[in-house]
């Protein structure tokens, strides 16, 4: 079970709490674990990557495991305590005033 | 007794304003979809519960809203806006071509009859419609990919397509304006697009009097005369008789004619309003006071308003679809400010009274008359 934490925007536009719990398929990547959240959460799409092109939305970033894993290839097998739900994966939304 | 629901768009947030038909009293609810910029909230003149949002933020980009129940409860919809087919390029600040990229949705415009039907403005500059209540849209691609599109260039605050007029007569005539490329008439549906800026003047452009490249902030329309349009230029108001065909400066007396929301009164057609602000460098209202000018002669003379509001120690700006009229009788107006007041008046702009004093910076306001 791949255990992802949502950015409190994101999270309310899906109308969840709390870290969302997902089964993903084969090799767990970013992008198999995004698709599986905008899957069960259609309202996200294009929320965190671009819906043409696929790339993360410039003010998104992608943590996990103490690592920035914002540029890693979205195909790059995500670390092993991810792949068993010892850590969350995490999307964050940068740092910014306003 | 009538009452009166305005839709108010800030920089965190959405709010609804709500009063009897006297507009004395005013209940404020919000904010919704807390921390997002909502650039517009518009309703359905066909169904006034049926609302559309739109929401954004540099993080998550584009999210479009519907309510089915007068904005008591939400559902997010469709927002897959692509440009249909060859993208193309347009300027860019510097001088060089820069391939259109979405940005947000400026102003939705819901359809005069359907429920379902709504149009959407987009940055970078497109119109899109959808028929399905939202859930998708597609873009009238002729607009963007007009020859002139290649020269079309942003306006410091984008290239953004901020005005939708629908004709209240001929169902195939459309009017948009975007910044900075000017306006434009379809008289076939969206199939075919005519740059209708011609007797606009703009210093601010190398050739001053171009067909296209113009900084139209605002159009208006009264429904009962189609055919005239007013229009608050980047410096000028300007009005139209004839759809667009060409346009004359009816600044007139106003103290200075840079500003950006203009409106016609609900049942008087040569009775328009604007907000004059300093200068294209001073975004504010001129000497701390903050004044509606009214013309009750389609323009040339006006008369500053001022009853009600502050007339000191006020520099706030009006953007220009943040003032909106209803259809009660007196005929009230609203607007709000980048201070995140919202002034209404219920008699026509004689007499003004802040409904709210400290929302988040206001975008936008429309208003609804409910039975």
């Amino acid at each position: 079970m791949i255990r992802v934490v949502l950015p409190a925007h994101l999270r309310n536009l899906a109308r969840i709490s709390g870290e969302v719990s997902l089964d993903v398929t084969g090799t767990v990547t970013q992008r198999r674990v995004l698709d599986a959240v905008e899957e069960r959460y259609p309202m996200l799409q294009g929320t965190m990557r671009d819906r043409r092109t696929g790339q993360r939305r410039a003010y998104v970033r992608f943590f996990a495991c103490e690592e920035d894993l914002s540029n890693e290839p979205p195909d790059t097998p995500l670390p092993d305590r991810v792949t068993t739900g010892e850590e969350p994966f995490l999307v964050i939304g940068a740092m910014a005033g306003g | 007794m009538s009452r009166v629901r305005l839709l108010v768009g800030t920089r965190k947030g959405a709010f609804t304003l709500t009063a009897d038909g006297t507009r004395r009293d005013w209940q404020v609810s919000g904010p919704h979809f807390g921390g997002w910029e909502i650039y517009h909230i518009n309703g359905s003149p066909a169904d006034p519960d049926r609302l559309y949002a739109s929401q954004s933020s540099s993080w998550f980009g584009q999210i479009i809203q519907r309510s089915d129940d007068g904005g008591q409860s939400w559902q997010p919809v469709g927002n897959d806006f692509a440009y249909e087919g060859e993208v193309g390029e347009h300027l860019w600040y510097d001088g060089t071509p820069r391939p259109w990229e979405f940005k947000r949705i400026w102003h939705l415009e819901p359809s005069r009859t359907d429920p379902d039907t709504v149009y959407a403005g987009a940055e970078d500059a497109a119109l899109y419609r959808s028929t399905d209540g939202g859930q998708k849209w597609q873009e009238l691609t002729a607009l963007r990919t007009h020859k002139s599109g290649p020269q079309w260039q942003p306006g410091a605050g984008g290239m953004c397509l901020h005005t939708i007029i629908l004709d209240p007569v001929d169902p195939n005539r459309i009017f948009v304006a975007i910044s900075a490329a000017g306006a434009f008439r379809t008289d076939d549906g969206g199939a075919s697009w005519l740059p209708i800026n011609r007797g606009l003047r703009s210093g601010q452009i190398p050739d001053e009097d171009a067909e296209v490249g113009h900084c139209v902030h605002r159009l208006a329309m009264h429904p009962s005369r189609p055919e005239v349009l007013y229009m608050q230029k980047h410096w000028d108001v300007m009005r139209s008789d004839d759809a667009g065909g060409s346009w004359h400066e009816i600044s007139g007396d106003l103290p200075t004619d840079f500003g950006f929301p203009i409106a016609v009164h609900a049942h008087e057609p040569e009775t328009v309003y604007v907000v004059p602000i300093t200068s294209d460098s001073e975004h504010y209202v001129p000497d701390g006071k903050l004044r509606v000018y009214r013309s009750r002669s389609a323009g040339d003379e006006w008369q500053p308003l001022t009853t009600g509001l502050p007339q000191a120690d006020c520099y706030v700006n009006v953007l220009r679809d943040a003032m909106a009229v209803d259809t009660l009788d007196d005929c009230g107006v609203y607007f709000g400010t980048t201070g995140g007041q919202v002034y209404g008046s219920p008699d026509g702009g004689d007499t003004w009274a802040p409904i709210v004093r400290d929302l988040p910076a206001v975008l936008s306001v429309e208003a609804q008359v409910l039975p």
